[in-house]
């Protein structure tokens, strides 16, 4: 890639924010509180927002913060899962594996939520497809090609293997029981 | 209301949804006029941010007109147009006082490690965001902020996230005259890193990416030299030993975080099979391409779980590791005198202007940097301008 830089010094704002005593930097150069030089942040919090729902409390705080978000309480089996997470800490693997999995079960519950609502989720348009068929579309129908071909593959693979059990299981039949290899058998 | 609905990895739509409440005394309501998608919602999208609810609403970066104010609400009022930074921020705790505005400690019960954040999961406090027609926007007398008369609402939408957490990303770099400094990642924020690192007296500014669309308008926005590291090089962290005399450069900026391209590992364990909290292959690379002694300032966004990064060069090369979410209340006095001095001109990043409606598009879109996709904004029905 060409390169042709112009001389900085004639930007506008160059260095108009250099300070040679910015080191260290932000976040360490502001002065910096201790508790004991904070000793009202102990005892003072803002006012409390009603807890009106279920929250999920990390065991790394004492209390629930002043305010909480309320998009979308822990429910059903996902629900579950996130509050058997919450009795880990923030450093523990127990925490947030599990709640990954609750993510992936979640998604399961809000299709069959759609579907109870009588709702059949366009998937083409909530992936956005219509953009890769627009912007992108050789490799678009390449790689959707790609994954009908695994899939189709896939689904005869595996119907193949079950028609050949059931033609042994004809062959075995119609020899009137197992077939055996063992002469002594 | 319209409302930007998350169903699963990938997956998001338009939706009706209830309108937000007040909540509690400081909260206030707002029409949201202008929302952004931000590179930080694609770890989201992507499904790599644990505890990210099906049927939340996305979007920290917003700006809106009050229409409704809790009892206590002092510092703004309805009819007031206002940036919302992304941080919610009590301004009261042992953090908010210290100016550490992105880790306000009474905004989010579900994590301590992070203060709450607008559309940013459960992890982040679990508020509805701003990809919405309407939103509630707890602590009001704290960090909206009243945009001022004449500026353009597209600067002021990029207030609330690009333009602070670029600015921070060099204000953290420590960046002392004459520096050389590397930014790995030509995204928004990268970019705006790439023009603020002049702000503070750098001498040389570095960009690296794989996007020849973004190198070129970062060149050419932030006058910086540019490389793409699949073209122009074989290796990125010997390619910048080589131009910085065998040194390594004086500060090293990480914009890009989870969603890294460029090691086949990383980007497997990271963000394929999610055994890393992302790829950390620009934080790898910063670390080992900083001089010895040198800054490695990281504004890139990575999940709450573990990363592979080689921490034993950060301990025999003496490095000095500075990272956070921006201070966005405490940069905005500043930052705002800069666009009204024609400094800085965040409104250029934006490419693309899509109806809330389309949201799932506009998603696609960003997340496969279709059509030279740099900046998308939402606009929602209400906008109204």
């Amino acid at each position: 890639m060409e390169n042709t830089v112009l001389d900085p010094q004639k930007l506008p704002g160059w260095g108009i924010d250099a300070n040679p005593e910015n080191d260290p930097t932000y976040p360490m150069r502001e002065p910096r509180l201790n508790i004991t030089q904070d000793p009202e942040s102990k005892t003072h919090r803002p006012t409390q927002q009603p807890i009106d729902i279920e929250l999920l409390k990390s065991i790394e705080r004492p209390t629930v913060s002043a305010v909480f978000g309320e998009a979308a309480p822990p429910s059903g089996l996902s629900g579950m899962i996130r509050r058997f997470a919450f009795k880990y800490s923030e450093s523990h693997y127990g925490h947030w594996l599990p709640l990954l999995l609750a993510d992936r079960v979640n998604v399961v519950e809000g299709v069959l939520g759609d579907l109870v609502h009588g709702k059949v989720p366009n998937i083409f348009a909530e992936k956005g497809y219509k953009m890769e068929w627009k912007y992108n579309r050789g490799p678009f129908v390449l790689k959707m090609a790609t994954i009908a071909a695994v899939t189709t593959g896939a689904v005869l693979l595996l119907t193949s293997k079950d028609k050949d059990k059931d033609k042994l299981k004809d062959r075995q039949k119609s020899r009137g029981g197992r077939r055996s290899y063992f002469p002594y058998e | 209301m319209l409302a930007m609905d998350y169903r699963g990895p990938k997956r998001v739509r338009a939706s009706q949804k209830p309108m937000p409440e007040i909540k509690h005394p400081q909260d206030a309501i707002v029409r949201v006029t202008r929302t952004c998608i931000c590179g930080s919602d694609l770890h989201l999208y992507n499904g790599n941010v644990p505890d990210t609810r099906v049927g939340t609403t996305f979007g920290h970066e917003f700006t809106g007109v009050v229409v409704e104010v809790g009892p206590d609400v002092t510092k703004v009022k309805v009819g007031d147009h206002v940036i919302v930074p992304f941080n919610v921020a009590c301004g009261e705790c042992h953090f908010c006082k210290q100016g550490l505005f992105g880790n306000c400690h009474e905004s989010n019960t579900e994590a301590s490690a992070v203060g709450g954040i607008f559309g940013y999961s459960h992890t982040a406090g679990g508020f509805n965001g701003g990809q919405a027609e309407y939103a509630r926007v707890p602590y009001a007398n704290v960090g909206p902020t009243v945009i001022p008369e004449g500026m353009d609402p597209d600067d002021a939408v990029l207030l609330t996230d690009v333009v602070p957490t670029g600015y921070q990303a060099a204000e953290m770099a420590g960046i002392q005259p004459g520096d050389t400094v590397v930014v790995f990642g030509a995204g928004p924020v990268g970019i705006m890193a790439a023009r603020c690192c002049w702000l503070f007296g750098a001498g040389r500014v570095i960009i690296i990416d794989k996007e020849d669309y973004r190198l070129e308008f970062a060149k050419n926005y932030a006058n910086c030299e540019a490389y793409n590291f699949e073209k122009d090089m074989d290796d990125p962290v010997v390619f910048i030993k080589k131009i910085t005399d065998f040194m390594g450069a004086d500060c090293v900026i990480d914009a890009v975080g989870a969603e890294a391209a460029g090691n086949a590992a990383q980007t497997i364990t990271g963000r394929k099979l999610l055994l890393q909290a992302g790829s950390a292959t620009a934080l790898h690379w910063a670390i080992n391409s900083v001089k010895k002694g040198g800054v490695v300032s990281i504004v890139g966004v990575y999940g709450p779980t573990d990363n592979l990064v080689p921490i034993g060069n950060v301990l025999n090369k003496g490095l000095t590791i500075r990272a956070n979410q921006a201070s966005v209340k405490r940069l905005l006095p500043r930052l705002i005198d800069h666009i009204q001095n024609g400094i800085i001109n965040p409104k250029a990043l934006i490419t693309h202007r899509i109806p809330l409606e389309d949201v799932a598009d506009g998603y696609r879109m960003f997340s496969a940097k279709l059509d030279n996709c740099i900046k998308p904004i939402l606009i929602s029905p209400s906008a109204n301008l």
